[in-house]
């Protein structure tokens, strides 16, 4: 077939989708993002039925499917159960590189975290390392209302 | 199981294939599946397309590969996930005995978005999305968490990257043939610890369809038939949070299902070649353990040992894997493709001895859930 395209440059259709969304948080994060941010507490939710505490907290026990109805403080110390340290700019990065993330299992939690670990050289992070919240100023509650998980002096 | 795979049609692939929309790929593939089989579009009763509307920018976007498919007045349903997951409601449609061909698609063009952004868009939008992980940084994490329980070795990595790009050298399909080394991967720049370039798959274009048909119409037919023996597929939880990492659970349920329905007790003496979902090194080795075709924790000595090398006793990814060209969604459908060539022993230049193979593909992060196929080339 013919090379349409020797000595052009290929016609592209260039666009950005911008969708506009909104999800809701729900009662279950709503409660836990609002005790985060003016209290300073970390929440999670306990299985009624095979008593493992969840944090993030969700409303349902995948284990048991029913209704996780108890409220549990968790935290603020914890372990990283697993890390990355980010070197390249990955277009969904709002932050500059290295960005270190972890799993965070909160102490009294039976799940873990996502969020960043901070205040350590990133070489230096290791799985089963002690970890502790650090509170923001974020004046939304929002998952940012914890800045990012420190080692444990 | 009644049911085999007739024919399979494949596009190159590549990283940026300016030449053609992704439904072209789609007519593309399809063309070359019905010459396979020997069947015109009119012997095509069904037909089932995969597709992701976030990879492809558009509404609905398994509506726009229909008449590149020729689904025109025919009974047409879609999937959004792996090929792999497509091909099995293909299956459970020609097994209903109400169809007895269906066409199954499955294409994407990485090359037209950005994947960091489009996977991102996978994480929960409460609690994680805003910390602006991706594939990439997830998989790391993953990476690191079945490294530390197994002590896997970054090099033990590395070699699963330099056999499956040496494997594309015989795979015209491939986009990424290479001779590399290990000090290469581990010298290539590390995107995300403990990942470097080399242990990542690349963005890629591409689009692979397949024909599955009943036994009785198989009866009628020149094509030579891949037999379809066992599929399952299973999930784990959403969030990774609430996964063991290190473990690929959800994968060992599955196989067990399928090997349980083709009547396997022993995959490591009774499958002769795999073609497995190695979006990253580490996972070619995670795989292998969950669908029991290595000890937990073994397949990097294994892999060293080089069982499987194209010219080993189990060879894994002999077409250079996704590795060497990754179009997400159809990735996995072209696992099936390319194990169905084995079996028929027509895979040129990267032919192994088979008579029975696994083929894999992956939906979600870090392997959420999996798709188990045992294909065979008797009935």
């Amino acid at each position: 077939m013919e090379d349409i395209f020797n000595g052009i440059e290929p016609q592209v259709y260039k666009s950005q989708i911008s969708v506009p969304y909104q999800w809701w948080a729900g009662e279950t994060a709503s409660k836990f993002f609002i005790t985060l941010r003016d209290e300073k507490k970390i929440l999670g939710t306990e299985c009624p039925q095979c008593g493992k505490v969840f944090c993030p907290p969700k409303k349902t026990c995948p284990f048991c499917y029913v209704d996780t109805k108890n409220w549990k403080e968790v935290g603020p110390k914890g372990k990283v159960i697993t890390y990355t340290v980010v070197y390249r700019k990955l277009a969904a990065l709002k932050k500059n590189v290295p960005v270190a993330y972890g799993l965070i299992q909160l102490a009294g939690s039976d799940n873990a975290m996502l969020h960043y670990i901070e205040g350590i050289e990133p070489e230096k992070i290791s799985i089963g390392m002690e970890v502790e919240a650090v509170f923001s100023d974020e004046k939304n509650a929002s998952i940012h209302a914890i800045s990012h998980f420190r080692p444990v002096k | 199981m009644e049911a085999a795979i007739i024919g399979v049609g494949m596009t190159t692939i590549e990283k940026n294939k300016v030449g053609e929309t992704y439904a072209d790929l789609a007519w593309e593939a399809v063309n070359k599946a019905l010459h396979d089989a020997g069947l015109g579009i009119d012997d095509i009763d069904n037909v089932i397309t995969t597709s992701s509307d976030f990879w492809d920018g558009r509404t609905i976007s398994c509506m726009a590969v229909g008449d590149a498919s020729g689904v025109r007045y025919k009974n047409c349903s879609a999937v959004e996930g792996d090929g792999t997951f497509g091909a099995a409601y293909a299956l459970a449609r020609t097994l209903s005995g109400d169809y007895k061909t269906t066409l199954v698609t499955a294409h994407s063009k990485g090359s037209e978005s950005i994947s960091s952004i489009i996977t991102n868009a996978a994480f929960d939008p409460i609690y994680e999305r805003s910390l602006g992980m991706d594939m990439i940084s997830a998989c790391a994490m993953q990476a690191r968490a079945y490294m530390h329980a197994t002590g896997t070795t970054s090099e033990q990595l590395a070699l699963v990257s330099c056999k499956n790009h040496k494997n594309a050298k015989d795979n015209p399909y491939a986009q990424l043939p290479m001779d590399i080394t290990v000090n290469d991967v581990l010298s290539s720049e590390m995107i995300a610890d403990p990942l470097h370039k080399l242990d990542c798959s690349p963005v890629s274009d591409g689009c692979c369809a397949i024909i599955i048909a009943n036994a009785d119409f198989v009866k009628k037919i020149k094509a030579k038939p891949v037999w379809i023996k066992g599929v399952a597929f299973c999930s784990d939880a959403y969030f990774m949070g609430d996964r063991d990492l290190s473990k690929a659970k959800a994968l060992e349920e599955a196989a067990k299902k399928a090997y349980s329905i083709a009547g396997i007790t022993n995959p490591q003496k009774e499958i002769n070649v795999a073609e497995l979902y190695d979006a990253f090194t580490y996972q070619e080795l995670m795989w292998l353990e969950g669908l029991g075709l290595a000890e937990y924790g073994k397949a990097g000595t294994m892999l060293e040992k080089g069982i499987f090398d194209r010219d080993g006793k189990l060879p894994v990814n002999p077409s250079g894997g996704l590795l060497s060209g990754h179009p997400v969604i159809a990735a996995g459908l072209y696992r099936i493709a390319e194990v169905v060539l084995q079996l028929r022993g027509e895979a040129g230049g990267r032919q192994v001895n088979a008579k029975r193979g696994v083929a894999h593909g992956v939906n979600g992060l870090c392997g959420q859930s999996h798709c188990v196929w045992v294909l065979d080339k008797e009935k």
